[in-house]
């Protein structure tokens, strides 16, 4: 990797504890992802990506600014990609998925509150994530009561905050509340960027965005062969580089992958033998570089072949129908895109379990573990029906809760290898 | 053939070794802050073809024995079966944690829930308590069962708890009372969990609580389910592990 120390101070990156952050993120890194077997070739490009996480791409983003274009920062799947292709920005997810700087967090927030908003807090205050430093703006999301009032705390910290409303219900009313937020996010983004949205800046970005998903549902269906041709591992890494990485390279990138995956099926090919225990999570979304969960499942015996998660098919399993010739009609489009995501802040939300259901079938997989994150009361309150109804389907089913840090990690290992010999035995 | 199984539970490690089906020997030791080496003196002299390892420090015995290991999970649910076929849900209550676990018809293992990372309510505090009001672990079970009445503890955590006892006892309570409220508030706690994934049926208790008379009347009296306790409660992962080691060719 080259040296961006300048790069770094010019964001104002703290220095010492970045190079540590970087440090400790590469060890992990090798220890958990480079050390796996049999992984293919096609994952040699997202290494690069994660080795150059804070290098080369923030240089890409540094440089698109100086070209005049914006660069946005979210930390949900409800903040549409187009929208922000369409004035010419750049949209990147934030850092969110590690335990750093939790004491200065919990400064400002209860000790009980969910890791995913600590962790945003403590990347912010400790200058730790050049994402979040070279935002113009920073889009909040009204999604659970955390993240929704987390926000009037995070404001003071950044440069331009820019909260969006959600509907809680998959009612018309509902629809229009997202669709009208939307539109409000669109004068935004216009006035930043001092651009204007058209039918055709429109239609291009929902083509990028559509392969870029497109991609990823070809990923998913790739993986309901048995012996598993990539790893959950891997794939939850393709799932988190989705967020910030340029959407086309990505996209050819998935692609290739795709096409190597593919052969590999066609070879009976896998990283584990043939009958690896399957098993599907779902739940909260894991944020890079949260990989503690994966890593468990996959080290006992068993291989992860879907996320029903918002990194995972949550954010990517729907397309926008690019149909329309005003802009209102492409609103419609993307509303009616974006209103289909079934997270736990909807009630009630039967599709959700619906899709889980689905995705056990559709992948062969033997079980679901779900996963949600300590204090998330939306996923945790919906885990407990979940799981009833996934077991009366005879899908058995293991219900988590867990945080970033390492003190659970055997207690969560026992769980998870006795839950993976009741599969076994089944 | 002999077939041995061996549990490295957090506060004992359990050695037990079937032949022909029946159980020709077992011993116990605390775990000490050398688990290998506690582990390796429990094993010497003893004579086994193979062997299964299981409880908390099962991958730490794997890289220096060359064996497979199974969850406690599976162990307590191979290893209950050994004792006794009648009955629909385990608890076992061991030094640091607390596992519920239901069973199919067929006696495999369902569904399971533990307590979450903390050791609260669980033998662990149990020993902890009865230091508090200078007991015995013996003296502590009696004592309880002798009182009357109980007097309500209502913190579960081993740190607050103590506190809580601490100040029941400045206030004159009877000791006998504190210790009987102790114990109901473990087996409650515990109950709720047995309740959440297997709420009827006949009860196998297990784990190092099991020894303890009280905690075994309570159980009854709370849940109003009947309770077995095997023998010795203590080896019933190690007799699990040693099945699985039967059943590995």
């Amino acid at each position: 990797m080259a040296d961006y120390t300048e790069m770094w101070k010019s964001l104002g990156i703290d220095i010492k504890n970045h190079d540590a952050l970087l440090a400790g993120l590469g060890k992990a890194y090798t220890d958990i992802f480079l050390s796996q077997k049999n992984r293919p070739e096609g994952m040699k490009y997202f290494d690069f990506v994660m080795s150059e996480v804070h290098g080369l791409r923030i240089k890409e983003l540094i440089d698109a600014k100086a070209q005049g274009r914006k660069v946005i920062g979210s930390y949900c799947v409800f903040v549409p990609e187009e929208l922000v292709l369409a004035v010419d920005g750049v949209a990147v997810g934030l850092c969110a998925g590690a335990e750093l700087n939790f004491e200065a967090a919990e400064a400002l927030l209860p000790r009980n509150t969910c890791s995913l908003i600590k962790s945003m807090f403590g990347f912010k205050l400790g200058k730790l994530c050049p994402y979040v430093e070279s935002c113009d703006v920073i889009v909040g999301e009204n999604t659970c009561d955390g993240k929704k009032k987390a926000y009037e705390i995070f404001r003071p910290l950044v440069k331009d905050l820019y909260v969006m409303d959600l509907p809680q219900t998959k009612s018309e009313t509902g629809r229009l509340v997202l669709k009208e937020e939307y539109r409000k996010f669109i004068a935004k983004l216009e006035k930043e960027s001092g651009k204007k949205i058209t039918v055709q800046s429109l239609k291009k970005a929902i083509d990028i965005v559509n392969a870029k998903r497109k991609a990823m549902i070809r990923l998913s269906a790739i993986r309901a062969a048995d012996p598993a041709p990539i790893s959950g591992l891997d794939a939850l890494l393709i799932n988190q580089v989705f967020f910030h990485d340029d959407p086309v390279r990505f996209t050819d990138s998935v692609n290739k992958l795709c096409d190597e995956l593919e052969q590999r099926v066609k070879d009976h090919k896998g990283v584990f033998p043939k009958g690896t225990t399957r098993i599907i999570v779902s739940g909260c979304p894991m944020a890079v570089p949260n990989w503690k969960l994966p890593l468990l499942i996959e080290t006992s015996n068993a291989v992860i072949v879907g996320e029903e998660s918002c990194v995972g098919e949550r954010g990517t399993r729907w397309l926008t129908e690019a149909k329309g010739n005003t802009v209102e009609e492409l609103l419609d489009a993307i509303t009616n895109r974006y209103f289909n995501v079934d997270c736990a802040v909807f009630t009630p939300n039967p599709s959700r379990v619906d899709y889980v259901k689905e995705m056990t079938k559709k992948l062969h997989a033997d079980g679901v573990i779900h996963y949600s994150l300590q204090f998330c009361q939306p996923y945790i309150i919906e885990s407990g029906p979940v799981e009833k109804e996934l077991e009366k389907s005879h899908i058995p089913t293991l219900r988590l809760e867990t945080d970033y840090s390492q003190e659970d990690a055997g207690q969560l290992k026992t769980r998870i290898e006795a839950f993976n010999e009741r599969l076994k035995r089944k | 053939m002999r077939y041995a199984g061996i549990d490295i539970g957090s506060r004992t490690i359990k050695l037990a070794v079937l032949e022909n089906g029946k159980l020709v020997f077992s011993r116990k030791s605390v775990t000490s802050h050398n688990p290998l080496e506690i582990a390796r003196d429990l094993m010497e002299g003893t004579a086994f073809d193979r062997i299964t390892a299981t409880g908390y420090g099962r991958h730490l015995i794997k890289g220096h024995l060359d064996c497979p290991v199974i969850s406690e999970i599976t162990a307590f649910v191979q290893g209950s079966r050994f004792f006794s076929d009648d009955f629909e849900s385990i608890l076992d209550i061991g030094g640091q944690d607390t596992k519920a676990i239901s069973l199919d018809k067929g006696g495999n293992l369902c569904k399971f829930e533990m307590n979450d990372r903390c050791a609260a309510g669980t033998g662990r505090f149990l020993e902890v308590m009865a230091a508090v009001l200078g007991f015995t672990l013996e003296e502590f079970s009696a004592a309880a069962l002798s009182a009357k009445k109980a007097e309500k503890i209502n913190s579960m955590c081993t740190v607050f708890a103590e506190s809580e006892v601490v100040s029941h006892i400045s206030q004159g309570a009877d000791r006998n009372e504190v210790a009987l409220g102790i114990h109901k508030g473990i087996i409650s706690r515990s109950a709720g969990l047995l309740n959440r994934v297997a709420p009827a049926g006949k009860i196998f208790f297990a784990g190092g609580v099991a020894l303890n008379n009280c905690a075994r009347t309570l159980l009854e009296n709370e849940t109003g389910r009947p309770v077995f306790v095997p023998p010795d409660p203590q080896i019933v992962g190690a007799v699990g592990a040693a099945l699985n080691a039967s059943e590995n060719t």
